[in-house]
């Protein structure tokens, strides 16, 4: 017979154990396409861990709780008259306070390491309009003006994205991006909120009428991935959707030059 | 003297109808107000229900083929208006505490009983108004959020009838907590002491505040709205300069509080009924007091966490996930005391207690995917998807709905006089149950995957979870069947209750079942230890 004590670490070091199983055998995330996601994944997989501990421990609790001290058939009377415990509900506030703040930098680190601090340029190149504040999506780099790789305009509208590429002067409706440079995309929208999602790159960011919106990010695998519209528009928002193709540089530009306009060629 | 108050008591009665027909009348009484409103709240749950199973029955597959595209999203408008500001909203405030506060005060009524039911009386005609406005030219079909410039290029008169409706009740819902705090503060017998109140009461004066705080700043919003829509303004609308990202700051300002608004009361009523049916006292009930209202002040500065991806600038994004992810601290607690309460009880098994330890487990769930979401990193990639969609539905279905109906059983033989049935009940609780984890979990992997929230048509690969989440909603439709029932059987031939079936030594329990028209028939008794229990096990 195992003393009460025992019994508690064994069970509370088999909640861990299932806890960190579970979180490192179960994928719930679509594939990882950008240098962002498996960032984010990482976050991810801690924050499911820490959630599945409270989980299962506290509906451990419950459970046993209403069992063990079910009422028996012929009882009566009250149970223990206990009113509260000082130290237990000390314990009960700091713990969960440290993790909380814990969790906050980390994901703090976290965000840092996706760019979403970094201050973004005022003056998006290529369409530089000093006048014109553009707002914070995320940004990779801390400069945008030399490291961008290729700068596309989206422009969204109800129901549809159109991709220009000012560089080749041509509008696309699927967006193609070379595989493992930094793209760097502006946003406007001709009527109502859209939003630019793209979930295999753990990327989202609204695209606001009125106001441009900026979002860059780094694809990392070739393939062909969903743009979906993620903000109400309308009757066909559930329609509203578009690709991005990430392609190797070479097919990228064959793909560039087949598209843009004549005159640029010479 | 007692002659003059008998006599102004005998002429209220004359005015007022009994029996059946007192429910249809202006009744001043705050026991017929709270009836009023449970079951008013109750009818439109079974509309927004209805509306619910519509939009399921939709996504059963992955193309926009049950209803049309616009329609669909005049169901999905009107299930979120109507589930949050004509039934859980009303219910949890309106019905449950018109029906308690007083007893726990020791009043004979609420502060201002015209008040109270004109606050009523406002809710049946807005609702109807925003159900038939769906037969007329349309209902609004931007979302319970409304946002502009959606709000604005839609059909225009549904969109201006939901705010007419939304601005009343509004009001109905400022009118109440004004009623609440005045009751609270003012209207408690002599000797009952701040500190000695049953703690729905702290979470009644803590919603009351968020709710006389924050409601005022939506009603604003929404006639702002209006003018943009009706007059041609600018305030929200790009095209002549507005800001469409200022409409989501005001919208927010309300709305996230209104999540406490809807769960608050639920803690409560969960901290009355937990000690009653475990035989021990409330666990910790200072610290329940303070994170009560911890919970109000952090929930008034966290807003903008719905805005993550509207582009807000870095700085207002960790300020707000540090707050957000605080409230978890004083929520925690609360759970945590629960279970403690829990603890070496002696735990009746029935269906006000499944319900209540149902939503502890949803609540739990819920809070730990909010606390992630609160993550700005993480929110990012979820926002706008099914993710939040079943986290919001674990706060408020599996937090205040299980909540909802564990009260009603808990409460109906202080209302009726007779026990509902608990064969029927726990049925409808397993029904409920598993019906809403069916529906609500596999929802989470939707939104992590790639399916945004309201749409009519989805990725194929899809499918299959999708019907697996129709599935739980046919439970929770089956679910109401038996509930219902068990009211109706109960109500005409249920098991007498006698005046105090729990043993309760809550004020509301110590008169009549039914209570008397003024409460008590003589003086209201003086209940300093509302939770009393186990200190004295031969005294009951």
């Amino acid at each position: 017979m195992l003393s009460k004590s025992s019994y508690l670490i064994f069970i509370i070091s088999g909640v861990i154990g299932i806890s960190f199983w579970i979180g490192f055998n179960v994928n719930l995330l679509p594939t990882e396409a950008s240098i962002n996601a498996p960032i984010y994944d990482e976050l991810f997989k801690i924050l499911f861990i820490i959630g599945l501990i409270l989980f299962i421990g506290m509906s451990l609790l419950v459970v046993y709780s209403l069992f063990k001290f079910r009422k028996r058939k012929g009882q009566i009377g009250d149970g223990i008259a206990l009113e509260g415990n000082l130290k237990l509900e000390i314990i009960w506030t700091v713990i969960p306070s440290i993790i909380v703040l814990v969790v906050g930098l980390y994901s703090y680190n976290i965000y840092d390491r996706m760019g979403g601090m970094n201050e973004l340029n005022h003056d998006h190149s290529l369409m530089g309009n000093n006048s014109e504040k553009i707002w914070a999506g995320i940004s990779q780099s801390n400069n945008n003006l030399g490291l961008i790789d290729t700068n596309i305009e989206v422009s969204a509208m109800q129901f549809a994205f159109l991709f220009n590429y000012p560089k080749g002067d041509f509008i696309s409706g699927e967006l193609h991006v070379p595989v493992n440079k930094e793209i760097s995309v502006k946003m406007e929208s001709k009527d109502v909120i859209h939003a630019f999602w793209i979930p295999e790159f753990r990327i989202k960011q609204d695209i606001i009428p009125g106001q441009p919106t900026v979002l860059n990010f780094t694809p990392t695998k070739v393939g062909k991935y969903p743009i979906i519209c993620a903000e109400l528009c309308g009757p066909y928002h559930g329609g509203m959707r578009a690709s991005i193709i990430v392609e190797e540089q070479s097919d990228y530009e064959d793909w560039f030059n087949q598209n843009k306009k004549d005159e640029l060629i010479a | 003297m007692t002659i003059l108050i008998d006599k102004k008591n005998q002429v209220t009665e004359k005015i007022q109808p009994k029996g059946f027909l007192r429910y249809f009348s202006f009744s001043l009484d705050h026991k017929v107000i709270g009836i009023q409103y449970l079951v008013c709240g109750f009818l439109f749950y079974l509309v927004g229900g209805t509306l619910a199973s519509a939009i399921r029955i939709e996504l059963t597959s992955p193309m926009s083929d049950f209803m049309p595209r616009d329609v669909y999203n005049q169901v999905l408008t009107l299930h979120g208006t109507i589930m949050i500001f004509l039934w859980i909203v009303p219910v949890v405030n309106g019905a449950f505490g018109n029906y308690l506060i007083p007893f726990y005060v020791g009043a004979r009524d609420m502060a201002f009983p015209r008040l109270n039911a004109v606050a009523f009386w406002l809710i049946p005609p807005s609702g109807l108004m925003l159900i038939t406005s769906y037969f007329i030219d349309g209902a609004a079909q931007a979302g319970w959020t409304a946002y502009p410039p959606l709000s604005i290029t839609t059909p225009q008169s549904g969109q201006i009838v939901w705010i007419l409706s939304v601005l009343l009740l509004g009001g109905s819902s400022i009118f109440g907590g004004i009623n609440f705090i005045a009751t609270i503060l003012k209207l408690r017998r002599p000797g009952l002491k701040l500190m000695q109140l049953p703690m729905y009461c702290w979470a009644m004066l803590g919603t009351s505040i968020l709710v006389v705080l924050s409601t005022p700043v939506l009603a604003g919003t929404l006639i702002l709205l209006s003018f943009d829509i009706v007059a041609n303004t600018g305030f929200f609308n790009p095209v002549l300069g507005g800001n469409v990202v200022v409409y989501q700051h005001l919208f927010w300002f309300y709305s996230h509080p209104a999540v406490y608004i809807m769960v608050l009361p639920a803690f409560g009523l969960v901290s009355e009924i937990l000690p009653i049916h475990c035989r021990k006292p409330l666990f910790g009930y200072k610290t329940m007091v303070f994170s009560i209202m911890g919970i109000v002040v952090l929930g008034l500065v966290v807003w903008a966490h719905h805005m993550f991806t509207s582009g807000t600038p870095p700085w207002m994004r960790l300020f707000f996930t540090i707050a957000t992810a605080f409230i978890a601290v004083p929520t925690g607690i609360k759970f945590f005391n629960w279970v403690a309460t829990m603890w070496g009880g002696k735990i009746s098994i029935n269906s006000a207690m499944l319900f209540s330890c149902g939503f502890i487990i949803n609540f739990v769930f819920g809070g730990i995917t909010g606390v992630a979401l609160a993550q700005v990193p993480f929110d990012i990639h979820v926002h706008d998807t099914y993710f939040v969609v079943a986290h919001f539905h674990y706060i408020v279905y599996g937090g205040s709905v299980f909540v909802i109906f564990s009260s009603i059983y808990h409460w109906f033989p202080k209302v009726t006089g007779k026990l509902l049935d608990e064969k029927l009940g726990i049925l409808h609780f397993a029904l409920t149950f598993i019906g809403f984890n069916l529906c609500f979990a596999p929802q989470h992997w939707l939104g992590l995957n790639g399916m945004p929230r309201r749409v009519a048509e989805y990725d194929p690969q899809f499918q299959f979870v999708n019907q697996i989440s129709s599935l739980g909603a046919l439970f929770m439709a089956i679910s109401t069947i038996p509930f219902l029932i068990n009211i109706f059987l109960s109500v005409k031939n249920g098991k007498k209750a006698g005046d105090n079936p729990w043993g309760a030594l809550t004020p509301e329990w110590l008169t009549s079942s039914p209570p008397p028209v003024e409460n008590w028939k003589g003086e209201a008794p003086l209940v300093t230890e509302p939770y009393g229990y186990g200190i004295d096990t031969t005294d009951n």
